[in-house]
């Protein structure tokens, strides 16, 4: 997936007005601001979150009470470059986990391993107990573990229903010789259409439904993305850097979104290079910097880590930065901006 | 005056020639590759000969017409797993090179003189070898018969009986791509067309729906190979690259992913290309020899072709909206 490693998509930077429609709130200036008005959801499956993270310890590889997601030695290198080197991660069920890190700490390598959409020199990981090394992408998808790319993937000349249609599991019309016979899946397809159209309705794109998901802005089809994963009924749902290019706007509401995810009693492992982004919504943070994991906890704990500021302060050895000057968001869009210059 | 209408008479009679249903049904297959699920087969004329071979050497061999057409049918379905199965599971373009260089190894088994003994060599098999069991179906009485200005043998090579089958072969094909393309199946081969990590992403198996659209296109190709054949001989060096070249031609001219496409393209590519080289040869009988008039005519289409591509590629039937957003 050689597009996979392009830099970082910088966020689209004037507003779209097609993508009025889809906010509530008033519009926010920059993205900066539209992280700041986030709030973080008060539903029982958040302080559940809270409160049974709240009793593990802060250090890399740490074990927690209910893993969904077991990684072990997982190595992958490119020539000479290690890309990814994960000692030990476990992800914990029902909970919002933040994979952060700065550009090309192999955050988009790893999901690719985990999914099946790349292979690793070496290591194992498994899913609800399940080894899942060596399995086909698609049989990942099948097992509960659905993923949405850095580099958005609608598809283009189908519809925006088409797209969340197609994305429904055990559809009977799509073997070959029973397509030809309509009533084998008419009722199938009856049934996810409803369903297509509830999940469009609650990501407001039920009025785009007849449209070409070609015709829709950036941030419409990050949300199509997300929406289509869904139609799968996922366990457990792997967001690569869902913010990436979306409007200001619409970060409020996608990140309203993945808290419903959680709420809903799905596991939510999302990738964001801007650590600044993850804090009011992720349960779990883990950050990775030139393939390794070299830090996780609680939001607010990882951000003071001394290797997690070195990390990001790796690449910025010309700012000079106090030690949580990080949180601050002044310095944050500062650094941001450094980094879109590169 | 009387040049004129009997040229016209010709390109008329072009709009239902067998040949033009030949085409028709390998166009039909490679929209179902290329239009339906984005594989570039550029060796369709491959699965035409090996369809019109299986044919003309079972029924030699003096299978009966159904086995002809099963030997026919399973051949282009071994030569689509063939191909597909080293190809599909990598990028577009090796499918591609394969194809092309697939059909051209069967073009070159077929004339090699190893195997002249089935295949005839160089120089073919004869219509009249392998066309007596297709001809005996015929419920046609013996004669001509005259509709307008068409009028044709019942029954023998260039016939209403040949005619008659192609087309029935053709409102078939058109069925089953039309079930297909409706129905949740054929979501799935645009999926694959659109983008086929995403369609992998959800779950599906997007290597066996390559497959089968390889196959099912493939076996519509050898159908249209063996209507190709009936009113003529095998040669293979007549079903070489511009063949699919000229398949290619018929599909974007009609408009790729569209129904009725490869109708309407193999139609207007023939009339035009016969009324074209019917003129040449009538307007400067004196002038041009007749295969330079046929090297004329091929330069022709591949310059319509290219204008084609460059003007309207979504083709007479497509819809340009859906163009614009191609998204790679
Ligand atoms: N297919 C590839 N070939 C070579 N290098 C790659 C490939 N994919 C990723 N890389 C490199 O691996 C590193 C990690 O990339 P990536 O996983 O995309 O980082 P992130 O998603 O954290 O920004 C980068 O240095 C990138 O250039
Ligand atoms: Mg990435």
């Amino acid at each position: 997936m050689p597009d996979e490693t392009l830099p970082e998509t910088p966020p689209e930077t004037l507003p779209e007005t097609t993508e009025n429609d889809v906010t509530e709130v008033t519009e926010p200036e920059s993205t900066v601001e539209a992280l700041e008005s986030v709030e973080r959801s008060d539903s029982a499956a958040a302080k559940a979150a809270e409160h049974v993270l709240a009793t593990v310890e802060p250090t890399v590889g740490v074990s927690k009470p209910d893993t969904i997601l077991v990684a072990d030695g997982v190595q992958r290198r490119f020539g000479g470059m290690t890309a990814v080197d994960v000692d030990h991660l476990e992800v914990q069920r029902g909970v919002i986990t933040a994979l952060i890190g700065p550009n090309g700490a192999g955050k988009t390598t790893f999901f690719n391993l985990l999914t099946g959409f790349d292979k690793p020199n070496q290591g194992s990981w498994s899913f609800e107990g399940k080894s899942l090394a060596g399995i086909s992408a698609a049989k990942v998808a099948r097992n509960g573990m659905v993923r949405t790319f850095q580099l958005t993937k609608a598809l283009s000349r189908l519809t925006v229903l088409q797209n969340m249609q197609l994305a429904a599991m055990d559809n009977p019309g799509e073997n070959l010789f029973a397509s030809l016979v309509k009533p084998l899946w008419s009722g199938t397809e009856k049934r996810n259409a409803e369903k297509a159209l509830e999940i469009l309705s609650r990501f407001k794109l039920d009025a785009k439904k007849d449209d070409f998901a070609g015709s829709l802005s950036g941030g419409q089809r990050k949300l199509l993305e997300m929406a289509r994963a869904l139609m799968t009924d996922p366990t457990m749902i792997m967001l690569d850097e869902p913010m990436a290019g979306v409007n200001p706007a619409l970060v409020q509401s996608l990140l309203g979104h993945i808290q419903a995810l959680r709420d809903d009693g799905m596991t939510v492992l999302f990738v964001e290079h801007d650590m600044h982004a993850v804090r009011h919504i992720s349960d779990w943070v883990v950050v990775m910097a030139e393939g390794r994991i070299v830090a996780e906890g609680p939001p607010a704990a990882v951000m003071q880590d001394q290797a997690v500021v070195d990390a990001y302060l790796g690449a910025h050895h010309d700012t000079d930065l106090g030690d949580d000057s990080l949180l601050d968001p002044a310095v944050l869009a500062r650094l941001e901006a450094e980094e879109e210059k590169r | 005056m009387e040049e004129l209408s009997r040229i016209l008479t010709q390109a008329a009679g072009e709009l239902i020639a067998p040949t033009t249903a030949a085409y028709v049904l390998a166009a039909i297959g490679l929209n179902l590759h290329f239009g339906y699920t984005g594989l570039l087969n550029m060796g369709q004329a491959g699965f035409m000969l090996l369809g019109a071979y299986g044919f003309a050497i079972s029924t030699i061999a003096g299978s009966p017409l159904w086995l002809a057409v099963l030997v026919a049918l399973v051949a282009s379905i071994l030569f689509a797993l063939i191909l597909g199965m080293p190809t599909l599971k990598l990028r577009g373009d090796y499918l591609a090179i394969v194809t092309i260089a697939a059909a051209e190894i069967i073009r070159m088994l077929g004339r090699s003189s190893g195997l002249a003994e089935w295949t005839g060599g160089q120089a073919g098999l004869r219509g009249n070898e392998f066309k007596d069991t297709f001809a005996a179906l015929s419920p046609l009485p013996d004669g001509r018969t005259a509709i307008g200005p068409f009028e044709y043998l019942n029954n023998g090579s260039d016939s209403w009986w040949v005619r008659i089958v192609g087309w029935s072969l053709v409102a078939l094909a058109l069925l089953v791509v039309w079930l297909l393309t409706r129905s949740p199946w054929g979501r799935l081969l645009k999926g694959v067309r659109e983008d086929e990590d995403a369609v992998r992403a959800l779950g599906k198996n997007v290597y066996a729906v390559k497959m089968q659209a390889l196959v099912l296109g493939g076996v519509l190709g050898s159908l249209g190979g063996i209507i190709y054949v009936l009113p003529r001989a095998v040669q293979p060096d007549g079903m070489a690259r511009s063949m699919t070249f000229f398949v290619w031609t018929v599909l974007l001219l009609g408009g790729a992913a569209t129904l009725f496409g490869p109708v309407l393209g193999a139609m207007l590519f023939w009339a035009v290309f016969m009324l074209l080289r019917a003129g040449m040869r009538e307007g400067m009988a004196g002038t041009l020899a007749p295969d330079q008039v046929e090297n004329i005519g091929g330069l022709v289409v591949g310059l319509a072709l290219m204008l084609l591509v460059i003007f309207r590629p979504q083709g007479i039937l497509g819809n340009k909206k859906e163009l614009a957003f191609d998204a790679r």
